[in-house]
């Protein structure tokens, strides 16, 4: 049975209208105009219990206030989610004891104590035992590598420091739903990795359902085998990694080391745009996009046609994919896989 | 016996875990600012400044109260206003406008016992501070000194304790309408210039006209600093009547309280977070 059941979930929001200038301030004063945002329309995904999961989509998508929904913090205008059987803003307490939200640009230890002491608070909030608090503490500090970290003020720890802390406070309670937004925002490649490997962990010993979104592929790419897709609101794409680039990216990466480079360029760069897409011309080095279904025919006839020294063809990188697809529109109106 | 003893204590042990972890942390974090609260225990002297200016006008005319009770009376304002000084409404507009209460929210805890126990460790970090001050007062003015007795000593501990649960359940209430409002906090504001007057705090009740006072006296603040007050300085107070207006407001404000909460939450949209 799913652990997080979606179906129809809206979400519009009002939003004051303010004109710039002074004049645009005093008839915002004196008569405020209001305007309904359509933050996330018609939302239905279903995840089941130990999945890890990948929310993607561009700034303003609905990802967020989708997760906000999902975790209870807001009212959805239409629509229904359960999470572990639960209706979310009901906020019981058993449903808030199975759940987590960690937000990369949040956080909810006191900043001038050690960490410890926030830690602490939540332990004794979710009941935990004295024994079982310390227990996990090792555990968890043992995973995030955080020991002699706990005992020093919020404030001195590092950014990744602090992050793995937050990650730390928000699973003390062991949740069987994690919801991640962000959590390796602003973090150097190595404390990405590391809380990436935490997370990777957790999940595998833990049995728990993940959500997470993050604007880095590396996460999603490393961790989600599915993922959701959402744009201006609407879900246009659930399903697995390489499934999006089977739909999204009907073309290959075909890269090019030519033997002769023919003296105009001009004529080359003619030549080249017969068989694809030209991306990149630098020297002797060629890099085209090419149809799927034309691939093997234009690959011979570039054998045949032009001095190669070297031929490789590549998916092309899943964020330059998912890039094109929020920015040309291409699926707009599309259903989901 | 013995065994079910030992079970009433574990379950009295984990009744308590909750508030005494939150207390213990909290006040360890008040600790942190200990220069920060000496400087908040001065900025409440105005009652000590309106002793002085009392206790001068008492010896040039007839005001019902001589200059030492003037003197007690100030000093058992400026008392009763460290023990219930409240900044709720400052943190909360803070969470609700900049998405902070989003974490709080996820916890099986109502977010308000956060700052319940904020308030409380921080009474206890500036009781040393404000005794502290009570000494220097007698020492510059040695005449004023007087042990009120346990029994009045007790009621003013009762009464400051429903004065403070009172004002704190008022100023919350203003609090919640950051829901609605981006600045809560003026309306806190504008109450607080009615508090300022009415409450007692720039000259004792016993100084209005009998109208005025007897209206006062319906609302809700002469019992937030005059009730106590006077309670520990031995001047006449309807104890009947206090009860029943900490019991009538306290009622009032706790409806309005959960009323708009339950509305709140609904109006809620973690901004920021």
């Amino acid at each position: 049975m799913a652990i997080v059941e979606v179906e129809h979930l809206s979400k519009i929001y009002s939003v004051a209208l303010k004109e710039p200038g002074l004049a645009g301030t005093l008839r915002h004063f004196w008569h405020r105009q209001f305007r309904d945002i359509v933050a996330v329309q018609d939302v239905s995904f279903q995840i089941e219990a130990g999945e890890v999961v990948g929310f993607l989509g561009p700034n303003g998508a609905g990802k967020t206030t989708t997760l906000k929904m999902l975790t209870g913090l807001i009212h959805p205008s239409a629509g229904s989610v359960h999470v572990a059987g639960y209706v979310p803003f009901r906020r019981s307490h058993p449903f808030l004891a199975k759940i987590t939200l960690v937000m990369g640009q949040k956080q909810q230890l006191l900043w001038d104590l050690p960490a410890l002491d926030s830690l602490r608070i939540n332990a004794a909030v979710y009941g935990l035992s004295d024994a079982v608090f310390h227990d996990r503490l090792a555990e968890l500090g043992e995973m995030l590598s955080l020991g002699e970290k706990l005992t020093q003020p919020v404030r001195k720890l590092s950014l990744g420091e602090r992050m793995k802390m937050e990650l730390l406070a928000a699973l003390l309670h062991r949740p069987q739903v994690l919801f991640l937004d962000e959590p390796t925002l602003g973090l150097d490649v190595n404390a990405q990795v590391s809380v990436r490997e935490f997370l990777q962990q957790y999940n595998q010993r833990y049995g728990a359902t993940v959500l997470l979104t993050s604007h880095y592929m590396a996460d999603i790419t490393a961790l989600c085998e599915r993922v959701l897709l959402i744009h201006h609101g609407q879900l246009i794409y659930d399903g697995s990694l390489d499934g999006l680039l089977d739909r999204f990216a009907p073309y290959r990466a075909v890269q090019l080391d030519l033997a002769q480079v023919p003296g105009d360029e001009a004529r080359l760069r003619q030549q080249l745009a017969t068989y694809g897409e030209l991306e990149r011309l630098e020297g002797n080095r060629v890099q085209l996009l090419v149809q799927r279904e034309a691939l093997t025919a234009i690959v011979s006839r570039i054998l045949t046609e032009l001095a190669v020294a070297d031929l490789t063809v590549t998916d092309p990188p899943i964020e330059d994919v998912i890039g094109r697809v929020f920015q040309t529109g291409v699926v707009t109106g599309g259903p989901p896989a | 016996m013995r065994s079910r003893l030992r079970h009433r204590c574990q379950q009295w042990q984990a009744r308590l875990h909750l508030p005494l972890t939150l207390l213990s942390v909290y006040y360890a974090y008040m600790l942190e600012y200990r220069a920060e609260l000496l400087l908040w225990a001065l900025s409440g002297s105005l009652p000590i400044i309106l002793m002085g200016v009392w206790t001068q006008a008492a010896q040039g005319g007839q005001f019902g109260l001589s200059a030492i009770e003037f003197a007690r009376y100030f000093l058992a304002v400026f008392l009763t206003r460290q023990l219930t000084v409240v900044w709720v409404a400052w943190e909360f507009e803070k969470e609700v406008v900049q998405g902070k209460l989003s974490p709080r929210l996820l916890q099986p805890l109502d977010p308000v016992w956060h700052h319940v126990a904020g308030h409380l460790s921080e009474r206890l970090a500036r009781i040393p501070f404000t005794l502290g001050l009570v000494g220097l007062f007698f020492l510059l003015y040695p005449q004023a000194i007087w042990f009120p007795g346990w029994t009045h000593l007790l009621s003013f501990g009762l009464a400051v304790i429903l004065a403070f649960a009172l004002r704190f359940l008022i100023q919350y209430t203003f609090a919640l309408l950051s829901f609605w409002i981006e600045r809560a906090v003026a309306i806190e504001q504008f109450w607080f210039l009615f508090y300022l007057f009415l409450s007692g705090m720039i000259a004792p009740l016993e100084l209005f006209p009998p109208a005025v006072r007897t209206v006062v006296l319906w609302t809700p603040f002469p019992y937030l600093i005059h009730f106590p007050a006077a309670l520990l300085i031995g001047m006449p107070v309807d104890i009947r009547q206090g009860l029943l207006a900490f019991a009538g407001w306290g009622s009032f404000f706790w409806i309005l309280n959960r009323w708009l909460w339950r509305r709140g939450l609904k109006q809620y949209s973690g901004m920021g977070a």
